[in-house]
């Protein structure tokens, strides 16, 4: 188990870091993670290790934001992404506009696209993880990429309107 | 709706490509060591438990004198000074095993200076043990306030940067005891009296593999 551990620290760091933004906070609930899973490793029947984390991982996450501990999305997204931020201009500019039309998806949407997309999670591991039926993974996913596409046409910040 | 066994439109996958460059990097980031231990480390007794495990203990009408708690408590009056002196040691390791630039005062290139002036200030001879063949080198050490005086931390280091510190105080009209142990959340300590000097191995570890450990420093103090 621990070897098995080891493997998911890179990805859940990643995800756990567009979560929190500031690395030694999303570090700090990587290692909650940990520690809760090895609580609780009795509880764990085997099947899917890296879903199991990533729900873990994600609860832990979800009772930070109930408890009013989690920073704001958008500067979050922005301070990971900008250990990877490129060098060129004109990609600096396309990146600070997927970021910020990212930080405008709803929670649900921008979590099942980033397990999806960058993590690499099958549709069921998310469903898993997020507690829901495939079919409401694959509907999130399907309008957090609608929203995402740089023809999408609408600028960012402007779709609160309800 | 995404069809799952229809491929991705051009557009859709040059979102999650978008994606992947600007978050994929984080993940080829070396792991912080305190992760990879994590996962090595069997968890801290949760408190409520620990507090369940007490009570239990105390109804069977357990004549142990010790509570299940985070701490292995100490009971009398030599014997809670020392826990202190313990615990003091310990935080003093949580403070210096992480610093990155200044960990020790004289380094260990400097060790006949470092042995003398330690030794001078606590009145009494103390000598860091080598511990080379356990993969630790010396990094240095420093003087420190103790509970009653001067008191010396000596840190050592292995390959994989994990530090422990030996830390030595002098301690008036004491006798020699068995190791006692202490864990302090993540924080082990062994610690003893030899002759007139207390002596505390700590670790960032558990007391398994830090018991090795402090048995040869036990044996390499005695001189």
């Amino acid at each position: 188990m621990r070897d098995a551990l080891v493997a998911q620290l890179p990805g859940l760091r990643r995800y756990a870091r567009t979560l929190c933004g500031d690395a030694t906070r999303a570090d700090d609930l990587v290692q909650d993670c940990i520690a809760r899973a090895l609580e609780r490793d009795h509880l764990w029947q085997g099947g899917n290790l890296r879903a199991w984390l990533f729900t873990i991982l994600h609860n832990l996450h979800m009772n930070a934001v109930r408890a009013g501990r989690a920073r704001p999305v958008h500067d979050a997204l922005v301070e990971a992404a900008q250990s990877a931020a490129p060098a060129d201009q004109h990609e600096r500019l396309a990146a600070r506009e997927v970021l910020a039309r990212l930080a405008d998806l709803p929670d649900d949407q921008r979590a099942a696209l980033m397990l999806v997309a960058v993590e690499g999670l099958s549709y069921e591991e998310v469903a898993a993880v997020q507690g829901v039926p495939v079919g409401t993974v694959m509907s999130r996913l399907s309008r957090a990429r609608a929203r995402l596409r740089a023809d999408s046409g609408e600028p960012p910040g402007l779709r609160r309107v309800k | 709706m995404t069809d799952p066994l229809q491929p991705l439109s051009p557009a859709d996958r040059a979102v999650d490509a978008e994606l992947q460059a600007l978050f994929g990097p984080i993940a080829d980031e070396p792991l912080p060591e305190r992760l990879v231990r994590a996962t090595r480390r069997p968890p801290r007794r949760r408190v409520a438990w620990a507090a369940a495990a007490a009570i239990a203990i105390f109804l069977a009408g357990g004549t142990l004198g010790w509570l299940a708690h985070d701490h292995v408590r100490e009971t009398g009056g030599d014997g809670t000074a020392l826990a202190d002196l313990a615990r003091g040691a310990a935080m003093a390791h949580r403070v210096f095993a992480v610093e990155v630039r200044h960990p020790v005062e004289v380094a260990a290139s400097d060790e006949s200076h470092l042995v003398t002036w330690l030794s001078r200030r606590l009145g009494t001879a103390v000598r860091p043990p080598p511990l080379s063949d356990l993969g630790y080198h010396l990094v240095g050490g420093r003087l420190l306030p103790g509970e009653s005086g001067p008191a010396a931390q000596f840190m050592y280091e292995n390959a994989s940067g994990e530090r422990l510190t030996l830390y030595a105080t002098t301690a008036a009209g004491t006798s020699e005891t068995a190791f006692r142990f202490l864990q302090d959340g993540d924080t082990a300590v062994f610690y003893w009296l030899d002759r007139d000097v207390a002596y505390a191995l700590i670790g960032t570890t558990d007391r398994a593999r830090l018991l090795p450990v402090a048995q040869k420093v036990y044996e390499r103090l005695d001189r």
